[in-house]
This record gives C-alpha cells, structure tokens and sequence, in this order.
C-alpha cells in the first residue's frame, strides 16, 4: 500500500492513514455484506414472526426491524449501529447478535491462536532444517511434509484425527470445548477473556486439563496449513539470506553453521513470516469453520453455519463483519508493527 | 515450453541440478493432472458402476470393505466408493477451473484499468478490491451460496465472486509498472488503441505471475469449494461430489474408514498436484526467480 510520498512521515501519521484505510475498507464489508443478505430471497419478518404469524402481524414485525425503508437507508442505520454498540438481534436466537457473537469469539480466537503457535514452532524450524540441508533427504522430507500440509482438506484432516485419537484410541474427547461438570466445579474467572488462557494464568488445573484436552485436536488441525506455508516461505527466505554477501561474511568469520542460520540469516526471514501471519490469521480464521462443525466446537462457526441455514441476516452480517474487522486489524497490526521496525516501508 | 537457460539466470553452474529437478516436478505435476483430466472424461465409461454416480443405489451390498469387486468399499447405501470418487473428478474440478478461469477474466481486466489509467479510477477500482480481500474467500461464498441455489452453479458464482480481486491486484501491479514506461508511450504516439496497448503490450507482462498463480488457485478454489460442499453448500446428494462425500460418511465413519478416506485423498491429490504444478512453473518461466532446490 502507498503510504504518501512526505518525506520523514512518523509513524503515527502512517498509522493513522492505516487505521482510517482499514475503517474505509470495513465500511465496504458492510454494504457489500448487506447488498447480498437483501438479494436473499427470504423474509426475515416471517421467520422472526414464526410461521403462523398473520400477514398483519409481520408487516407490523417489518415495520419494527426497519425492513420496509430503502436499503440505502437500513445500511446507514446499521452502521450507526455498529458503531453504537449495537448489532441488531439475530432472528434464529432472538437475542442481541453483539452478546451472540462476543460470546462465542473467545473459543475460535484460542483456537486459531493455539493453531498459529503450533504453526509457528513447526513451520520455522522446519523451514530452517530444510534451508540447512538444502537438496538433500531432509529437505525433501519436509518440503513433501508442507505440500501435503497445505493441500489437506482440513473437514478431512479433522475426521481422520478424531476417529484415530478420540474414537479409536480413546485418548482424547471427541467433541465439544469441555467437561461440562468439570467446568461447573471449577469455575473460570476471566482476565484475559481466552478460557484456557485464563484457567491456566489462575492455576485452576482441572479447567485448563479439561480445556486443554478439547482443544487439541481442533487445534492441530488448524495448524496444519499455517505449518506448511510458514516452513515453506521460512526455508525460501532462509535460502534466499545465505547468499547474501553480509552472511557470507559472517560464515567466513567462521561462526558455526547454526549461529549463521540461527541468528542471522533467519533474521530477515523475520518480516515475511509476520506479513504472512496475518493472512494466515484470516485463512484459518475461516478454516475453524469447517473444523467446529466436525468437532461440534461452540463457536463462530458454528454460529455462523446454523445462521446461514436458518436465513439469519443480522447474525450472518455479524459474523462477516466480525471477521473482516479482525482480518483488517491482524493486517493493520503487523503493517505497524513492519513499519516501527523498518523504517523503509513507512518512508516508501 | 523450451527453456532457455542462458537468459533467464545468471550463473549457470548453481541451476543445473535445480533445472534438472523442476523438470521432473512440471513433468510430474503436467503428467498427473493430464491422467487426471482424461479419468474425469472417461469416467462413466470406466468405473464398474457407473450408475451409482447418478443415484441409483444397492443396499444389499451396503458398508462392504474395500475387495476386488469393490476398489475403495461400498457405502451405506451399497453404491461403489471408487465409481463415486471416480466420477467425482467431473465435479469438484471443474468447479474449480471454471472459477479460476473466471476470475482470471475479470480480475485481469479490473486490474488492467486500475494499473494502466491510473489515477482515481485507480483508486476506487483498488478499494473495492480491497473491500472484497478483507473477507476471507470461504466466509463471502458462505453468505452467497444462500442467495444463490445450492450446486454446482452457484458454487462457481460465489466463489468467483470471492476470488477475482487476487487476480485484479496481481496485474494492476504489473500493469502500474510498465505503463511509465517508455515503450508504452511509445505505443502512445504511435497512436495505437488503449485496448490494443493493454492486451498486446502490458498484459503480456503480467501473464507469467498470472499462469503461476491460477495454476496454483485451482488446488486451492478446490479446497474451498469442498469446505462449502461438506458444509452442504454446493452439490446436493446423490452427486458424487467430493467435500460431500466426506461430509455424508461422518456418520459411519468411525466403523467404515473407507467411505471418507478415498474422497479426501482424492481432493488432496489433485490440490497438490496443482500446487506442484504452480512450483514448477515458477522455477522455469519466472526469469527473477531462481530456483530453491
């Protein structure tokens, strides 16, 4: 993205242009959503009404969920919403879409989060391996492990581990995201909002156990891709790096191959593998989506599938601009980020 | 395409071996998905049952393990998995190919305008297409696969929908390039056509980046596209398509391994083969790219 061509601009003012950028394109995301949530051809009065409801009263219900103004004029008063805090009331659950969807975020974030780590301390020091012994078996052994990471279907993925480790083996719960009894016995007091997070940081064991061992499957599924594309670009960035005279310098100085690989050629693999974390942010943002529905994992994906077969309009608006909204801000985070690290991309 | 080896990298004696590998790769990844192509084509002609595709089913034979009657096992509803799978191949690709074909058009064509003319067009085309990359791929064609009627159709509607501006930004890079250029002002004084100079001089430009990245998108569109089906989103049952082949056996799946692993193998195939294939392009065509062997 082109950041002005003021000479010196300080990071706040990149920041600033950013942030405004990012709330131009989530504005978009609302329009665009709710152009095709209108092209639905359904009546939401009717389902919120119930079938039985006379035309009488669901054009009164119409009348009370704005649905009768032009479309410019709902979008407008939507966003004014929004940004008041309110998300309208979803019309399969009938209570607030804001309190629906704030709910559930939590158990998709620790997923996707637990999935990223996971990806993370796989993906570089697989990239590094196969950087280091580059066009020999390990190489080979672990850009086959990426390729096949990056084109497993995860719905696949999810059902093979579950019938291996929760039904075959035993070793691990088959579905949901905890003991339910366990839970009521130890209750979770929130600091940081992530449940497991949370019951680890306030020592209560038996939650976090029971989390935990919920959580892993999901999470190993979701890992999957961010692995594979995150020990590709590491290796790629790493290979690209050794032949950089600066490293060839510091090999011939005679530091030992792992302090060259380790500390200074990975150092400029560094901001790539931040860029591409947060696409993959919003990649396996989604890609819980299909695994909640194979572990039956309460959160928005759940929410969001059962809402887009019941024709729920403000919850599927919800969940979309929820997640543009977190995709955009991964984005904006790491752009800042770049850009406070590097000087080069702010003055661009 | 021949390759030429003088031009394309600087030191001849650090591509050699890669040269020779990236060969075996294209060779492999062409090679399969041809096999693939010509299955797909053949199906019906080739699987044993090829009714079992269309709907018609054979309960007493239902839930056998895999035999030499049966290749990849029965499911609950006794119909040949290998006959499905097979036959599968006419649906979950072509979607795929279809989608990314599509999207080439139009994310070529958007991105033409915005890189060439420039300007405010430039801009409000790039919005847009920013708009459109801020959500993600499986969440938009979720919320339009219920507008549109599910199958095979509106599975290819909405994921073009989601998929165009990737392509849109890929080329108003390329084309916002060249077109300062003197050889385009050049063209310019010559008094050619904008439409002349955007598809003879600057789109030629963008065209390696772009057959690598379709190449590519086709393994990726068909995983998507499968997450949708098993969702219930795409083809509807008897189809023999893939994501929904895996999502029908969720259920037995635990008792009858193979109703679920031959489908997902199969999307995982065809994916990696076109992720194969986006590789291997890469290293021969692209002249910046040297490749990592």
């Amino acid at each position: 993205m082109r950041a002005g061509n003021g000479r010196g601009m300080p990071v706040l003012c990149y920041a600033a242009r950013r942030a405004g950028l990012s709330l131009l394109v989530a504005l978009g995301v609302v329009v665009l959503t709710y152009l095709i949530a209108r092209v639905v051809p359904s009546d939401p009065a009717g389902v919120w009404a119930g079938p039985r409801a006379t035309a009488a009263e669901r054009a009164r219900v119409r009348a009370e969920l704005g649905l009768d103004r032009p479309v410019h004029e709902q979008i407008v008063s939507y966003v004014a919403g929004v940004w008041h805090g309110d998300w309208g009331v979803s019309v399969r659950t009938h209570r607030p879409v804001r309190s629906d969807l704030f709910g559930l975020l939590p158990n998709t974030l620790q997923m996707v989060l637990a999935g990223l780590v996971v990806g993370l301390m796989v993906g570089v020091p697989a990239g590094l391996a196969a950087a280091r012994w580059h066009g020999r078996f390990p190489d080979g052994l672990v850009r086959f492990g990426a390729l096949l990471g990056a084109s497993m279907p995860v719905f696949w993925l999810a059902l093979l581990l579950q019938m291996f480790f929760a039904s075959r083996l035993g070793l691990l719960p088959i579905a949901g995201s905890h003991d339910r009894t366990v839970l009521a016995a130890h209750p979770v007091t929130g600091v940081t909002g992530l449940p497991l997070l949370d019951a680890v940081l306030t020592g209560n064991g038996a939650a976090a156990t029971s989390l935990l061992s919920h959580l892993i499957l999901p999470a190993l599924v979701v890992a999957t891709y961010p692995a594979a594309v995150i020990t590709r670009l590491v290796r790629a960035s790493v290979m690209d790096a050794l032949g950089e005279t600066h490293i060839q310098m510091v090999r011939s100085l005679g530091f030992p191959e792992r302090a060259v690989l380790g500390r200074f050629a990975l150092r400029l693999a560094w901001n790539p593998v931040l860029q591409l974390s947060a696409l993959v942010f919003g990649y396996s943002l989604v890609n819980t989506f299909l695994v909640e529905a194979v572990f039956n994992y309460p959160g928005l994906g759940r929410y969001a599938a059962d809402a887009v077969k019941a024709l729920d309009v403000p919850a599927v608006l919800g969940v979309t601009l929820l997640v543009a909204l977190l995709y955009l801000a991964a984005n904006l985070a790491v752009d800042l980020a770049q850009a406070a690290l590097d000087p080069r991309i702010r003055l661009r | 395409m021949t390759a030429s080896p003088s031009l394309s990298r600087p030191s001849p004696t650090r591509r050699a071996p890669g040269a020779l590998r990236s060969r075996a790769t294209l060779v492999l990844a062409v090679g399969g998905l041809l096999l693939i192509a010509v299955l797909a084509l053949l199906a019906p002609v080739l699987v044993p049952y090829p009714e079992h595709a269309t709907g018609a089913t054979d309960t007493a034979q239902a839930l056998r393990p895999p035999s030499a009657a049966h290749w990849f096992g029965t499911d609950e509803l006794g119909r040949d998995v290998f006959s499905r799978v097979l036959c599968g191949a006419r649906i979950g690709p072509v979607v795929a190919v279809l989608v990314v074909a599509v999207s080439l058009l139009v994310g070529t064509a958007i991105g033409l305008i915005a890189g060439y003319f420039g300007g405010w067009i430039d801009e409000v085309l790039m919005r847009l297409t920013d708009v459109f990359l801020a959500v993600p791929a499986l969440l938009l064609a979720l919320a339009l696969t219920t507008v549109l009627a599910p199958g095979p159709a509106g599975l290819t509607v909405a994921l073009a929908v989601t998929w165009w501006p990737w392509y849109a930004r890929l080329v108003r890079g390329e084309a916002a390039s060249v077109t300062g250029r003197a050889y385009i002002e050049a063209c310019r004084a010559l008094g050619l056509g904008h439409r002349r100079i955007l598809l003879r001089h600057v789109l030629p430009n963008a065209s390696t980046p772009l057959l690598v990245q379709a190449s590519t998108d086709v393994g990726g569109v068909l995983l998507v596209a499968s997450g949708l089906s098993f969702l219930g989103l795409g083809p509807q049952a008897p189809t023999p398509d893939w994501g929904l082949m895996v999502e029908q056996s969720q259920n037995y799946f635990t008792t009858h391994w193979w109703l679920g692993t031959f489908p997902g193998l199969a999307i995982m195939v065809v994916a990696a083969l076109c992720f194969l294939l986006g590789d291997a392009l890469r290293d021969r065509l692209d002249p910046r790219h040297i490749p990592r062997t």
